[in-house]
């Protein structure tokens, strides 16, 4: 049976992972290769880079980190940030990156999609896409609007309409990152996973908002989803991967036991 | 040496970077005279199957593959694409393929809900002992991406199922060749030692 992924995401900064992680004493703390190797090695399906820098400096730094990475880790991982052409794609990819996530750059370039498809495939391409609540209108009948440029501006475009054609532009996958539930513990928002992933024949990734195993159960069942996204829950000790998979077997929901 | 053939797709530098960290020494190669005098090959990859054995064909590779390495007792591992197109036929793109073992490779079954491609981490069951699963326990996940899945004409050539749908094949093997439906070089520890045990492997 297919297990849900669960996937740890690291902020980076200038080749440095940005929140302040609590980490055992041996891992180089800020150090993303060291902390991507820490979760793998504690059972991580997959693990997701995201590059905050997006300066033609911190690009290189960037390709850097990805090539120390897929040197030591042997688990798919994806880096997204900043991608706004083929080109920027095709570096992350030869660097040893699994799959690329594309983001804002998509929303002003929707084409990124189907060209970035075609030439690497669509397994390779993730549209990742950061969601608000408002209320349902006219332009946004679900209540649920993209907005882009972390999260500062919204672009009247409805989520849900947006998966979809990200799903025919040739996107592989989809995050969906809730602004809303983003680093508040709370849940993810499952009304907004559930109506993605009930439209899509794609896999769907539930982003923002994991505060326990239970959350995580949530996005997986009533949410659909086919991976979660995890941060602080993990960043700062509270939870370890092995200990998160521990629990959602014990629930009954399908992860990876072997690593 | 351990060959990994490159026959213009395909992510192959993290194949590449797997076996290298085990320790063995490898190369990557599209040289049909390379391949010729390779010890050890690996055919791995992500790809379409009628674009794979257009490239194969144009290069020459198929019949150095199938006389230099397949029956002449080297041994020989497919890597996704690589289980694929060593079957007879495929649907995807109605390709004829290698026809190293009976049978033909099918797409999963879109009804139901099943997300096509299948993406993510599986359960491998063995139905056969073989040297590639020394020391793996089975029921280990690796990590797949596939749309297709083989379906070998002779049973004894399964040796391991997975469940997506539809029980379908996901390692085969025969004599010198063994080949994944799942990326070796991409499920962790369990995906590594078993990269490690193919290096290693002394076929009969």
């Amino acid at each position: 049976m297919l297990t849900r992924r669960i996937i740890p995401c690291l902020d980076v900064r200038a080749g440095k992972v940005t929140k302040g992680i609590r980490f055992k004493d041996n891992v180089d703390v800020g150090d993303p290769v060291a902390m991507a190797r820490l979760y793998y090695e504690d059972g991580a399906d997959e693990i997701m880079f995201y590059d905050i820098t997006a300066s033609p400096e911190g690009r290189g730094i960037m390709i850097e980190v990805v090539r120390r990475v897929a040197r030591e880790i042997f688990i798919p991982f994806s880096v997204g940030g900043g991608l706004r052409s083929l080109e920027d794609m095709r570096a992350v990819l030869l660097a040893g990156a699994e799959k690329v996530s594309v983001d804002s750059g998509a929303v002003r370039q929707p084409e990124i999609i189907r060209e970035g498809a075609r030439r690497f495939g669509r397994q390779c391409i993730v549209l990742s896409m950061q969601v608000r609540r408002v209320a349902p209108s006219a332009q946004v009948p679900s209540g649920f609007e993209v907005v882009i440029d972390g999260g500062r501006v919204p672009t009247g475009m409805d989520a849900v309409a947006w998966a979809c054609r990200g799903e025919a532009l040739g996107a592989g996958e989809l995050c969906i990152n809730s602004i809303d539930r983003d680093g508040t513990s709370a849940g993810y928002d499952i009304p907004l996973t559930a109506a993605i992933a009930t439209r899509v024949g794609i896999p769907v990734i539930a982003s923002g908002g994991a505060g326990t195993p239970e959350h995580i159960y949530e996005a997986c069942t009533a949410g659909r989803a086919d991976a979660a996204i995890v941060a602080s829950m993990i960043h700062y000790g509270r939870w370890t991967i092995a200990g998160i998979k521990e629990r959602l077997a014990a629930m009954g929901l399908p992860v990876r036991r072997h690593w | 040496m351990v060959v990994i053939l490159d026959y213009g797709a395909g992510n192959l530098a993290s194949v590449l970077r797997a076996v290298e960290y085990l320790g063995h020494a490898a190369m990557i190669t599209a040289d049909p005279d390379i391949l010729r005098r390779a010890e050890r090959v690996i055919f791995p990859g992500v790809g379409a199957a009628g674009e794979t054995m257009r490239h194969l064909r144009q290069a020459g590779l198929d019949r150095v593959l199938a006389e230099d390495i397949f029956a002449a007792g080297k041994p020989l591992l497919g890597i996704c694409i690589g289980i694929q197109v060593i079957f007879a036929r495929s649907e995807e793109d109605d390709a004829t393929c290698l026809g190293f073992l009976p049978g033909e490779v099918r797409r999963f079954p879109r009804e139901g809900g099943l997300k096509v491609p299948q993406i993510g981490w599986n359960q491998v069951r063995f139905v056969r002992p073989h040297p590639l699963f020394a020391g793996i326990e089975d029921d280990s996940e690796f990590y797949f991406v596939n749309s297709y899945y083989p379906v070998p004409a002779e049973p004894e050539h399964v040796l391991a199922t997975t469940e997506y749908g539809v029980t379908f094949t996901s390692v085969v093997g025969c004599r010198n060749l063994v080949a994944t439906q799942f990326h070796l070089e991409k499920s962790g520890r369990v995906g590594l030692k078993m990269l490690d045990n193919f290096c290693r492997w002394q076929p009969e």
